[in-house]
């Protein structure tokens, strides 16, 4: 059976595409080194419309309105630009409520895009761009550490590492965030509360790497600027072994923490970089292998859930679980020297 | 035996869920097409695998390892059709539910006439409404055109006007809908069924035939005020569903080309086996099908002269799992539990088994939180589709659900049970059927393989289902009742083929079984007390109705209609325990 792969890899090689949501210019060249906060292409991006009626407003037909129209499609219009001017001794005007682009002209009406914004997309991990797509954004590709999680609120930001945790169980409580914290990404613990959030946001941290959130806090979360990544997820879990450790070691290290929406049909998952320099490029990891004995896995769900163990054997056939449900099986020896039986389908393995 | 019309021709049948893809062969033995066996692999539309193909070939791999015969060829492509050596197969149909429910914009011209008919219709498949625009809408034409954007639909349903009736009201919701298509990039243009007033069909060409690549087409779901027709626009939607999928899923345009176009969504093809069924053993009671598995809880119900299909995205088991709690609270949940397990552990449930639907429950303790998120699930669904049931229908209440016989439930939160006792008690407690009942176990979720499978064959639905490949659960007798708390409420008498008699006493509150096998079938005799309705009238019973037996025979669910659960937690959970050892649930 196939097993998806769940990265916590000390130093690999990292291939990552960065698009824009819609099309724009692409600011980076092929082979330039970016690092993880550069701009690499940009768009403007109207959330809004104005749709003005210039027939109705003129009290003319449509046909009529458009030979009055004055502007065209793509047009930039300031406020209070004239539109259209109607006929007679004291002809009405039709003006911009709001400056804008014109982007649709016809029927007697005009449609403005307003309130256009800038939209930057930056690299989220430094390294080399190996592939611009035309329009919409880049491939990069770097070497370092890589620790995948399962929950990140949208954001992206890189800075230094720095490390609150005393043990993979540990609580982040607001008492251990202060300003000597400012400009830093956080590697916490589990979460409990709001307080310890808006500290964190309010310092401002960089970003903040937890272990898992209290469900309630999910949408204070999604609301703050500064990224936020859980390495195991939603309650209170701990972080797995393979993540604690190798996050632990690397503090004071940049990493890049890219917080993106876990995406279970592209692929995107929220994710953690530690740019390290290497002299030989390293092997793409593997998305999916065979299970095997031997292998390193992390429990997805209980017994043990999070936990980190090693494939003992693989039963043949069908195996009856402690919950009645006949499945695929497998024995595994977690850290901790206990040895639990778990559904291949509720095991992915580390790597 | 019945005379055979079949050639011989082989069928293998692929349903790509979104946590198993299964492949299921069906062949003539004997004279007679039978479910030959079945292989289930993990589905791979997700990352990191990202194509469904792959996850079709595990299954049929699965398969073959079974069979000991060959339908892969080297290169893992299906061989067909069947070679002299016994290799390969004749026809292949699929059936998909993977993927994300597809956000859907309903536009209609009145709120309760066309664009509640539409909303209905957008129900029959895995969509979510992400927005409606209809005549009443007070949103100015911009602000209509933000929503779109905003909330970007990939298929926009659009009914509205009586056939022959005035036009120009829909004309201006397609400008507005237009408008928001033109502004869309290219790749995320939706797709368009018009459902609406027929004269318009030339006029919705013009206005949006240019905005999008994929267009469709139906008979008017309105043709008048007074009537709806939805469906032949079932079908047009099933097939815009496939449409849309393959652009999203790699890998299924590959299947789609083995199966020689043959794809249906699960949940129609399910709906098509429960219209033929209806038609085939159709009785005054009308006939259901349930089936909850990852992707959503699909509810498909067969009466005398309509049938309604409802597939419901926000409760399926899977992906969505988090937004059960817009729907209910967790005390809801809670309440199916004869554990006491903390509101937090629930909670956390729901968001850490999103991140893995096809995850299964390993322990004892997980498996009665699936269970009981499972029934609250599908009691949501039943509540939610009841609504659209038609009010012709048999019924012993308006306000419980309608006779049904039988009923039929697969799912992989049905069918995994280890036990039929655990699949019954999660369906008694979730849809709580009325009357007396035949409770069948769909255990190789078969139904909607064989809805797509008759349209390429339609003798083979018909063997397969007198072939015994579905699991006959038993008779359930459900009373509408209130009572008091072991207070008698019907005594009950099988009588056996032999001649021997088993006989029950049942008391409100309490589940009984009386053993009738496999196959076998009885006589039975009820007298009810004063009030106690089992589908002929308060305090009417019956003599010596003819039954069919099943693993749990026949079950006597004495807990009274609505089920009413004992408010304290304590009496509540050692309740739910002994009620589940009734029915060997353990």
């Amino acid at each position: 059976m196939l097993a998806p792969v769940y990265h916590v890899n000390g130093l690999t090689t990292i291939i990552r595409e960065r698009l824009l949501p819609v099309s724009g210019n692409v600011l980076a060249r092929v082979q330039q080194k970016v690092t993880a906060s550069e701009v690499v292409a940009e768009t403007r991006w109207a959330r809004e419309h104005v749709l003005l009626d210039v027939a109705r407003e003129l009290g003319v037909s449509p046909a009529m309105a458009d030979k009055l129209i004055q502007c065209k499609m793509d047009d930039e219009l300031t406020q209070g630009a004239e539109i259209a001017l109607g006929r007679g001794l004291f002809p009405r005007s039709v003006r911009a409520p709001r400056a804008g682009r014109v982007v649709v002209v016809g029927g007697g009406q005009v449609l403005l895009e307003v309130g256009e914004s800038k939209v930057e997309l930056r690299a989220g991990i430094p390294g080399t761009v190996i592939q611009v797509i035309p329009n919409r954004g880049v491939v990069i590709q770097t070497s370092g550490g890589l620790i995948q999680g399962m929950w990140g609120n949208g954001r992206t930001d890189a800075g230094t590492l720095v490390s609150l945790m005393d043990a993979p169980d540990s609580i982040l409580t607001p008492g251990r965030l202060d300003v000597s914290l400012r400009g830093f990404i956080i590697l916490g613990g589990m979460v409990k509360t709001a307080e310890t959030l808006q500290m964190a946001a309010d310092l401002p941290a960089r970003g903040l790497i937890l272990s898992s959130l209290n469900p309630a806090l999910l949408p204070k979360a999604r609301e703050l600027k500064l990224p936020i990544l859980l390495t195991d997820g939603i309650g209170s879990l701990p972080m797995n072994s393979a993540a604690y450790r190798l996050l632990s070691t690397n503090a004071k290290r940049d990493v890049a923490l890219n917080a993106e929406v876990y995406d279970r049909y592209t692929g995107s998952r929220p994710e953690i970089i530690v740019p390290l320099p290497v002299t030989s490029e390293q092997p793409l990891p593997a998305e999916y292998i065979t299970f095997a004995p031997g292998a390193q896995v992390r429990m997805r769900r209980p017994p043990a859930m999070g936990m980190i163990g090693s494939i003992v054997s693989i039963k043949p056939g069908l195996t009856v679980l402690p919950s009645g449900l006949r499945a695929q099986a497998a024995e595994v020896k977690l850290e901790n020297n206990e040895t639990v039986l778990a559904p291949l389908i509720n095991l992915e393995v580390v790597g | 035996m019945p005379t055979s019309l079949v050639t011989g021709n082989s069928l293998l049948a692929i349903d790509v869920g979104a946590a198993n893809t299964r492949a299921v062969l069906f062949d003539v033995i004997e004279g007679e097409y039978r479910f030959v066996a079945a292989g289930v692999a993990p589905s791979t539309a997700e990352a990191p695998f990202k194509d469904v193909l792959e996850g079709a070939r595990n299954a049929i791999q699965t398969l073959q390892n079974i069979l000991k015969k060959n339908l892969l060829d080297g290169s893992r492509n299906l061989i067909t059709p069947g070679q002299p050596d016994g290799s390969g197969v004749d026809a292949l149909v699929v059936t998909l539910s993977a993927g994300s429910a597809v956000r859907t914009l309903v536009v209609g011209l009145l709120k309760d006439v066309s664009l509640e008919s539409a909303r209905r219709l957008t129900e029959s498949t895995y969509a979510r409404i992400v927005d409606t625009i209809s005549l009443g809408d007070a949103r100015k034409p911009e602000q209509k055109i933000d929503s779109i954007l905003r909330t970007r639909p990939e298929m926009v349903i659009i009914a509205g006007g009586t056939n022959g009736g005035a036009s120009r009201s829909i004309q201006r919701l397609l400008e507005t809908i237009g408008l928001a298509s033109y502004l869309m990039p290219d790749e995320k243009r939706p797709a368009f069924l018009f459902a609406g007033n027929n004269k318009l069909v030339d006029e919705f060409k013009s206005l949006i035939g240019s905005l999008s690549s994929t267009l469709h087409f139906s008979p008017n779901i309105r043709p008048s005020l007074e009537t709806e027709d939805i469906d032949p626009a079932e079908l047009e939607l099933a097939q815009m569903f496939i449409t849309i999928r393959k652009k999203q899923l790699k890998g299924l345009d590959a299947l789609d080309q083995w199966a020689g176009g043959h794809t249906l969504p699960t949940a129609y093809a399910t709906g098509r086996m429960v219209r033929f069924l209806s038609k085939v053993y159709g009785s005054q009671k009308g006939l259901l099908s349930v089936d909850l598995g990852a992707s959503s809880a699909v509810i498909a119900a067969g009466f005398k002269n309509k049938s309604v299909l409802k597939a419901f995205p926000q409760f399926g088991l899977g992906e969505n799992l988090p937004s059960l709690l817009n729907h209910a609270k967790l005390e809801d949940i809670l309440r199916w539990s004869s554990l006491d397990i903390p509101a937090s552990v629930i909670l956390d449930y729901l968001h850490q088994k999103s991140f893995h639907p096809s995850a299964i429950p390993a322990t004892a303790e997980e498996f009665v939180i699936a269970q009981s998120v499972a029934k609250q699930a599908l009691y949501l669904a039943m509540q939610t589709a009841r609504c659209d049931f038609p009010r012709e229908a048999a019924f012993i209440k308006p306000t419980l659900a309608p006779l049904f016989d039988p009923i039929i439930a697969g799912g992989a939160a049905l069918s995994d049970a280890s036990r039929p006792g655990q699949s019954l008690y999660l369906l008694l407690d979730s849809v709580q059927p009325v009357g007396i009942t035949t409770v069948i176990l769909d255990q190789n979720n078969l139904m909607p393989m064989l809805g797509a499978a008759a349209t390429q064959n339609n003798i083979l639905p018909v063997q397969v289902l007198e072939t015994g490949a579905f699991l006959s659960v038993g008779t359930v007798v459900s009373p509408v009742v209130s009572a008091k708390y072991g207070a008698s409420i019907l005594k009950a008498k099988v009588t056996y083929e032999s001649g021997a008699e088993a006989a029950v006493d049942l008391k409100y509150g309490f589940l009984e079984t009386l053993p009738l096998g496999n196959g076998e079938v009885g006589k039975l005799s009820i007298q009810v007390a004063r009030g106690v309705d089992i589908g002929f009238g308060p305090g009417r019973g019956v003599k010596g109705v003819s039954i069919t037996g099943g693993a749990l025979g026949v079950v006597f669910d004495g807990r009274g209609r609505p089920l009413d659960l004992p408010s304290d937690p304590v009496r509540r959970r050692e309740l739910i325990k002994k009620w589940n050892w009734s029915l060997g649930g353990g």
